[in-house]
């Protein structure tokens, strides 16, 4: 039941961009087609998981013995880097489809916030091994789902005739805070 | 003159905020407050003029093939100890700003000037680059921030601005109000700017 409730939770209640704004970046620079969307997404859900994984390793059996806590940014960061360095390579080399498929979207997600991000907030919360990374999962799935809903949208307004002013960033921003509006709907299922 | 357009260039001509559009995660997650936007942006400020600052004394001696992994330590460090003299000297702001302090590390208005500008600029420019980058981005957060406490809780700077019984428009300062009032602030930009062709 537990799990149950932190999947609807970290999907639907705190969906990740749209409630709690990490990783807007590949939100409006990616959603302009589905396709490319559900590529970005699933990037985005293995490496998440991954790096939780190993940020809860090093927290748990590295920073917090040697009391070095305050290095957290710092490692972090590097390891998320690492971790998108080696699974490009290990894509590259064992599954050349899949590599093609995701390509350009594996190096970009070392900027995506919502990593680095995740990673932070889910040792801040306390989370065992299997919560974190089913944490991140979870998280990295709402992120998909939103930037799938998104293009599904941006693909309908391309056609239509919007006023200059507003063409490119401003309605796609708009369009966000519609669709944030929509998931205000879920709050309060999970407390 | 000469030097100071390397500072006026961040104010207005490419704001990271409405003309470039980097940043946008703490633009729209800590604007719920105008202090709080001005904290961030305060925070940013001191990252980026230290981090251009020191990638500018370095640029001769990082190897090009490694340069980000060294730009990102190098702000990583200034990330660091701002977290660590926020958590101790403003900890209401440190609390409200929360995971988006660590985050400035992944700021692409940071990396952004490292890579564009302080590796291929003296120390003087770079600084003042950061610096005009670092206050159009606070000025930016700081209006969102104002307008969006305003139009919900009726204040600015918590100073109440709006009758007590006046009902506010809440939607304002929960996340869909974020997104429709950075979205219609770069409108208005894009209007001004077709209208006098700049």
């Amino acid at each position: 039941m537990e799990y149950i409730l932190l999947i609807i939770s970290a999907v639907l209640v705190n969906n990740v961009v749209l409630v709690q704004f990490l990783g807007i970046c590949p939100f409006l620079g990616v959603s302009n087609k589905t396709e490319t969307s559900i590529g970005m997404g699933v990037a985005v859900i293995f490496v998440m998981a991954l790096a939780n994984l190993v940020t809860y390793l090093i927290q748990n059996y590295v920073l917090v013995p040697l009391h070095i806590e305050f290095m957290q940014t710092i490692t972090f960061i590097f390891v998320i880097a690492f971790l998108v360095q080696v699974v490009e390579i290990i894509l590259k080399k064992s599954a050349p489809a899949l590599y093609q498929a995701l390509g350009i979207y594996l190096p970009l997600i070392t900027t995506n916030c919502a990593v680095l991000g995740i990673a932070i907030l889910a040792v801040q919360k306390d989370f065992s091994l299997v919560m974190s990374v089913l944490y991140a999962a979870s998280i990295a799935a709402g992120f998909t789902l939103a930037m799938l809903l998104m293009a599904g949208i941006r693909e309908q307004l391309a056609l239509a005739d919007t006023p200059r002013g507003m063409k490119g960033f401003p309605l796609s921003l708009v369009t966000a805070g519609l669709l944030s509006l929509a998931f205000m709907g879920f709050s309060g299922i999970v407390k | 003159m000469g030097n100071l357009r390397f500072f006026t260039n961040g104010l207005l001509k490419e704001n990271p905020t409405f003309v470039m559009v980097l940043g946008t995660c703490p633009t729209l997650a800590i604007t719920t407050a105008a202090a709080n936007g001005l904290g961030m942006g305060t925070a940013t400020t001191f990252v980026l003029v230290f981090s251009n600052l020191f990638i500018a004394l370095l640029k001769n001696y990082i190897p090009d093939k490694v340069r980000i992994a060294a730009f990102i330590v190098v702000i990583a460090t200034f990330v660091t100890i701002v977290d660590l003299v926020m958590k101790a000297y403003t900890p209401d702001l440190y609390k409200a700003l929360g995971i988006f302090i660590p985050l400035i590390v992944v700021n692409c208005i940071i990396l952004g000037r490292a890579e564009a500008f302080a590796q291929k600029n003296e120390v003087l420019p770079s600084v003042l680059d950061g610096l005009g980058m670092g206050l159009g981005f606070t000025l930016a957060i700081t209006l969102i921030g104002s307008i969006r406490e305003l139009l919900g809780n009726g204040s600015i700077f918590n100073i109440r601005l709006m009758n007590e019984n006046a009902s506010n428009i809440l939607i304002f300062v929960l996340p869909p109000g974020a997104f429709v009032t950075y979205g219609f602030l770069i409108a208005i930009m894009n209007r001004i700017k077709l209208k006098f062709n700049i």
